[in-house]
């Protein structure tokens, strides 16, 4: 059944990618547990706005769980303490009332700060321009049914591609590295005969760029995989090592 | 040179060294096991392994691995804390699914590092260099029992040999299926199976040192006393 | 205005229309629409055209610039493919990445009359299906191509590696969708949008790598750059910094989507908006068809004041769930006091009522009868849960099939629905109820989507050509991609062919300039206004009027008192708006703000739109139109048009224009889905 909470808000301020951030202090009345964690920050939000002073920044979008826009860091966990949601599906009955929440951004050294909880993943896009594709124009394209596959595989190649491009993962990574949203992308194609053609040069060029970018080297703690709200395994970094070794070799 | 300027490829270098190592702790636990129950023919196996060319081609390469993977492991770390970004987060929470071992690699590398020095003091500085340099102790440095034992009738041997132990169990529980992991021979079906194995693989050498090294010191102390007496 | 008062017993709209708008003009000679259907038997326009049309040499190609807004599944395909041919593109999303596009939110398919299951589909059948879940209010010619190009559409992100679901043999699977007697419905778990949004994405990617596409993320297009006539560029405001910014090219492409969240609370993603059509509306850009907005039939249903936004179930579920309201009142009474259970009603004391109402097609009859349908089951008392919402029950479907079987069918949807309402859908029946989800008017296109401004071309769900009154589920996808992929490119050539000699375009002339300053003039109206209301609560209120009586159920009288209480809200907004913080400065409630304002034009010219139509069509129904047993009354001989409003100013009355439609292949007749 609904009831209403009240909750402690610790959450990170910061102007600019430059400047220095810190925590601030709010409380929430009056929020129903059947309320979504992101319309809880929109009701703090209104009352920061009633009162004159500048919303807290966050990046949200579709609200459903697929667009992954939102970001936020809640006690500890990317997209809170709820594994396999993104923060916009995490609702208020996971919180007990007076419970103190902090909340805080993404923090990688590849998606610096926008402001107060918005970073910017353009790393991300830049990655998946270095070869996230099947190289071929428009229209040329052969039945869609002349090349069978076989439904296990495109079974595991959909789990692959199921990635939101949220960032989850480099937020849980101790070293901040985007191994499994790289891997998920060079599996996919990897798994799938239209990608086989540039399979090599694909996972090369994406491995440079995420290097060249200043994401960290896999450790293998498997944080990723754990808080990536679409529950996306871990065996897909090890399929982006294979790739990425074998067409080293080759060379 | 991709095995130095690409992650992935640093990190191929970091299970290969890895795995290498994996195999020589293996070694080595079956070589003391030798010393429990064959003192004499751990001896020989001292003689064999000593100033002999071979061996110290072996005993370079070892050393190579050793450097390569400290080396390399500290230079992934520092990489790692600065791709982290400069603001630490308040609240950290480890999800259920990560292991302890996984986040405290180097500390716990460190810890066996630590264990090794001493563990190097007081035989390789002792044995094989001492039979390099021509260094001659009141021991022959062919005589591994006898290393041993004087190793071992100090109490704080023990204390210092289980803790190095404990740690390079936690090192190898993570070690063991991160380095199939890296160099890609994993996938959803093996990644358990791969878990498991390390488990025991880890859990059955580390028990077995460890009960070596109780054995030693239980020995060293009844040896000590025949001495003395 | 019409005084409310007198209206009591009137239906037909003419005599006040004159309050509301010109109406008068349309049969004045510059009022005549030209929609450039081509000559021909319909199977074969689109082959004569691009027969017939103009192209560009590929030198030249790369002296043309094209400016697209939009990265959703028409701006994406358009920037890519307009990139592969050649051209300079410019790409503007407003969130941080164009994978974010709210396209990506589409759950359950894409059809194509590719005929895979031999089930008796045909391009013919995909066209009439669309035209009559259209319910007569579409461009055939149009709809013609569409379906003809919707099979280059699924090879076309086959090869893209989209991994669409598959049969055991390793051959593509497809699933049935409301509105159609065949499958032809291709799907990739519930996420289909995502997974062909991702495949466009991953176009644009190549060419942006390549060079051809520029893409600029967090921009929110302010305002069309005319030059002589022709749109020649936008100014944006780059929604990280403040500042506006200007930009200039030989033609621009709009693919912002659609206006539904002028409702507030739809399905929409929190940055939707109607904007870029309400500017380009100002320039002179027809709107058309904008009463014609769909609710779909299974959204969770709104939980209370602090709700953001509404989350759509997939239509799909339709396919194996049925949809029943307690037969007895005193049932639905006990269930919406917490005193009984669904599971305690018994099968015999359930009704349900699409399946009793419309045997032929069930639980999968078009999705704005399915709504009207919960509607008045609520209204008549039999809803559950907050007395909005019917059950969408899998216990039949789970007896069927096995727990196991539904659960890989629906598996993701189930978990979403238990995420956000705390009930296992497994256990106890879902509760859904319509919420605004798709616009099916929009800026009116010709046949090479070109708008009445030259230049100016409006794709995907932007546009309104397609769907007419109502889309079918699964043909938003298609028509993005038919679009971007398989149109603009080749009637973009078209336009573009006698632009060659046009150098590119500088941006500091005295248009940018003017362009520039006028914007800049309204961001500095509306932070002066410093009244005490945020954004969001005015467009709260909004909602409430539009939802309330511009909603599924419409009347004269309803309309009317929209139009006053739009024009209340506009009047709160203009003297009652605060926002807080800088307008040269990173600012979430500036961009509410502007956003808001152009909802308040569009939720005026809906209820305008709505007034106009004395009839019952598809999305739009008007109470006093309806047949003996609640069915949606058409009128043919008088509304048989696409309605296209021209602005003429702030205060002034819009010029209705009329665009005929003309149904050569299909015989035109009442929608019947009973049998």
């Amino acid at each position: 059944m609904e009831t209403t909470i009240s909750v402690n808000l610790k959450i990170w301020r910061q102007r600019g990618p430059k400047e220095k951030g810190s925590f601030a202090n709010y409380t929430v009345k009056n929020v129903s547990t059947g309320s979504s964690f992101l319309e809880m920050l929109d009701m703090l939000n209104q009352q920061l706005v009633e009162k004159g002073e500048e919303p807290v920044v966050f990046d949200s979008d579709c609200r459903e769980g697929i667009c992954g826009m939102c970001s936020l860091y809640i006690n500890g966990h990317p997209h809170g303490p709820v594994q396999g949601i993104t923060t916009c599906q995490l609702h208020m009955r996971k919180f007990h009332d007076g419970d103190t929440i902090t909340i805080e951004p993404w923090r990688s050294a590849a998606f610096p700060v926008v402001r107060d909880l918005m970073v910017d993943r353009n790393a991300f896009d830049k990655i998946q321009q270095a070869g996230g594709y099947v190289s071929f124009n428009c229209g040329g394209a052969p039945d869609a049914n002349a090349t069978p596959i076989s439904k296990e595989v495109a079974d595991v190649a959909m789990d692959s591609a199921t990635c939101i491009g949220c960032g989850a993962c480099v937020a849980a990574c101790k070293n901040g590295s985007a191994m499994l949203f790289v891997s998920a992308k060079v599996s996919q194609f990897a798994l799938l005969p239209q990608g086989q053609v540039e399979r090599a040069r694909r996972a090369k060029a994406m491995v440079k760029k995420m290097d060249e970018l200043g994401f960290g080297n896999c450790t293998n703690t498997g944080a990723c995989a754990a808080e990536c709200p679409k529950s996306i395994p871990l065996s897909n970094i090890a399929r982006l090592n294979r790739e990425y070794l074998k067409a080293k070799i080759k060379d | 040179m991709w095995l130095t300027s690409s992650s992935l490829g640093r990190k191929l270098v970091m299970a290969i060294t890895g795995a290498c190592l994996v195999l020589f702790v293996t070694f080595h636990c079956l070589m003391n096991g030798v010393a429990i129950f064959w003192p004499l023919a751990y001896n020989d196996i001292c003689a064999f392994l000593g100033a002999n060319w071979y061996a110290l081609i072996a005993s370079a390469g070892l050393a190579a691995l050793f450097i390569i993977h400290i080396i390399y492991a500290v230079w992934l770390t520092l990489q790692n804390r600065k791709a982290r970004g400069n603001d630490r987060y308040a609240v950290v929470s480890k999800p259920k699914q990560v292991e302890w071992a996984s986040q405290n690699m180097l500390v716990l590398g460190i810890v066996i590092l630590a264990f090794l020095i001493v563990h190097m003091i007081q035989f390789w500085a002792k044995m094989q260099l001492a039979e390099i340099i021509g260094a001659h102790g009141e021991i022959d440095p062919q005589n591994g029992l006898a290393f041993i034992m004087k190793a071992f009738s100090c109490w704080c041997t023990p204390v210092v040999y289980i803790i190095g132990f404990v740690a390079l169990w936690f090192h190898m529980t993570h070690g063991f299926w991160s380095m199939f992991q890296s160099t890609g021979w994993d996938n959803d079906t093996w990644l358990p199976r791969l878990k498991c194995i390390g488990f025991w693989w880890a859990t059955i050498v580390v028990v077995f040192f460890i009960a070596q090294a109780i054995v030693f010191t239980v020995r060293a102390h009844q040896c000590c006393a025949i001495a003395c007496y | 205005m019409a005084d409310i008062k007198n209206l009591e017993g009137m239906i037909d709209s003419t005599p006040i229309m004159k309050d509301f708008a010109d109406i008068e003009s349309s049969k004045l000679p510059e009022y005549q629409i030209d929609s450039k259907i081509p000559e021909g038997p319909i199977a074969e326009k689109w082959t004569n055209y691009k027969a017939h049309q103009k192209l560009v040499n590929p030198a030249n190609k790369r002296n043309l610039d094209i400016i697209v807004v939009g990265t959703g599944l028409a701006g994406a395909s358009a920037a890519s493919t307009l990139g592969e041919l050649g051209f300079n593109v410019l790409n503007f999303c407003i969130q941080d990445s164009p994978r974010r596009a709210h396209s990506i939110a589409a759950q359950g398919g894409i059809n194509a009359a590719k005929d895979y299951q031999n089930d008796g589909d045909s391009v013919y059948r995909l066209f009439y299906d669309t035209v009559k879940g259209g319910d007569f209010r579409s461009r055939e010619a149009n709809v013609y191509r569409l379906a003809e190009v919707s099979n280059n559409i699924i090879d076309q992100c086959v090869q893209q590696g989209v991994p669409f679901a598959r049969e055991y043999g390793g051959l593509l699977a497809n699933r049935s969708f409301g509105g159609a007697q065949v499958s032809r419905t291709f799907y990739a778990k519930g996420q289909t949008g995502q997974q062909l949004l991702l495949g466009a994405y991953a176009s644009l990617n190549r060419q942006i790598q390549k060079g051809t596409v520029k893409s600029f993320n967090r921009r929110e297009m302010m305002d069309i750059v005319m030059i002589d006539g022709r749109a020649r560029g936008i100014i944006v405001r780059n929604l990280i910094t403040g500042e506006l910014e200007r930009y200039a090219a030989h033609a621009v492409v709009l693919a912002t989507g659609g206006y539904g969240r002028t409702f507030f609370l739809s399905t929409n993603a929190m940055g939707c908006n109607g904007s870029a059509a309400v500017q380009a509306f100002k320039k002179g850009a027809y709107l058309a068809n904008l009463a014609f907005t769909q609710i779909h039939p299974t959204c969770i249903p709104v939980h209370g004041e602090d709700q953001s936004k509404l989350t759509l179930m997939s239509e799909s579920l339709r396919n194996d769930g049925r949809i029943w309201v307690p037969k007895k009142k005193e049932d639905a009474e006990a269930i919406r006091a917490g005193k009984k259970k669904p599971t305690d009603i018994p099968d015999e004391d359930r009704d349900f009522y699409l399946e009793r109402r419309y045997p032929a097609f069930g639980n999968l009859c078009p999705r704005d009868i399915a709504s009207r349908a919960a509607k008045e089951r609520c209204d008549a008392g039999f809803g559950v849960g907050t007395g909005n919402a019917v059950y969408l029950d899998f216990k039949y479907a789970i007896e069927r099939l096995g727990k196991d079987a539904v659960r890989d069918r629906y598996g993701n949807l189930f978990d979403m629905y238990q995420m956000i309402s705390d009930d296992d859908p497994y256990e106890t029946p879902m509760m859904i109820f319509p919420a605004s989800h798709y616009t099916m008017g929009g800026i009116w296109v010709d046949y090479e989507l070109q708008t009445s401004l030259k230049g100016l071309f409006a794709i995907g769900e932007c546009n309104f050509s397609d769907h007419g009154a109502n889309r079918l589920g699964a043909s938003a996808l298609m028509q993005g991609l038919a679009d971007g992929y398989f149109v603009l490119p080749y009637t973009m050539q078209n336009y573009l062919s006698d632009q060659i000699k046009v150098p590119h375009f500088k941006t500091d002339t005295k248009e940018f300039d003017e362009a520039e300053k006028a914007v800049k003039e309204r961001i500095q109206k509306l932070m002066n206004i410093k009244g005490t209301k945020s954004p969001d609560e005015i467009h709260k209120r909004l909602g409430h009027v539009m939802w309330n009586l511009v909603g599924m159920g419409r009347t004269l009288q309803s309309l009317v008192k929209a139009t006053e209480e739009i024009e209340e809200v506009r009047k709160e907004f203009y003297s009652d708006l605060r926002i807080v913080g800088k307008a040269d400065d990173l600012n979430t409630e500036l961009e509410k703000a502007l956003r808001l304002e152009d909802f308040l034009v569009i939720a005026k010219m809906m209820a305008i739109d709505a007034l106009n139509r004395n009839e019952s069509c598809g999305a739009h129904f008007r109470e006093e139109y309806q047949t003996a047993d609640g069915e949606a009354a058409r009128n043919d001989k008088d509304y048989m048009y696409v309605s296209c409003w021209k602005y003429t100013g702030d205060n002034e009355k819009p010029i209705l224009l009329k665009e005929p439609l003309k149904y050569e292949a299909i015989h035109v007749q009442t929608r019947n889905y009973k049998s």
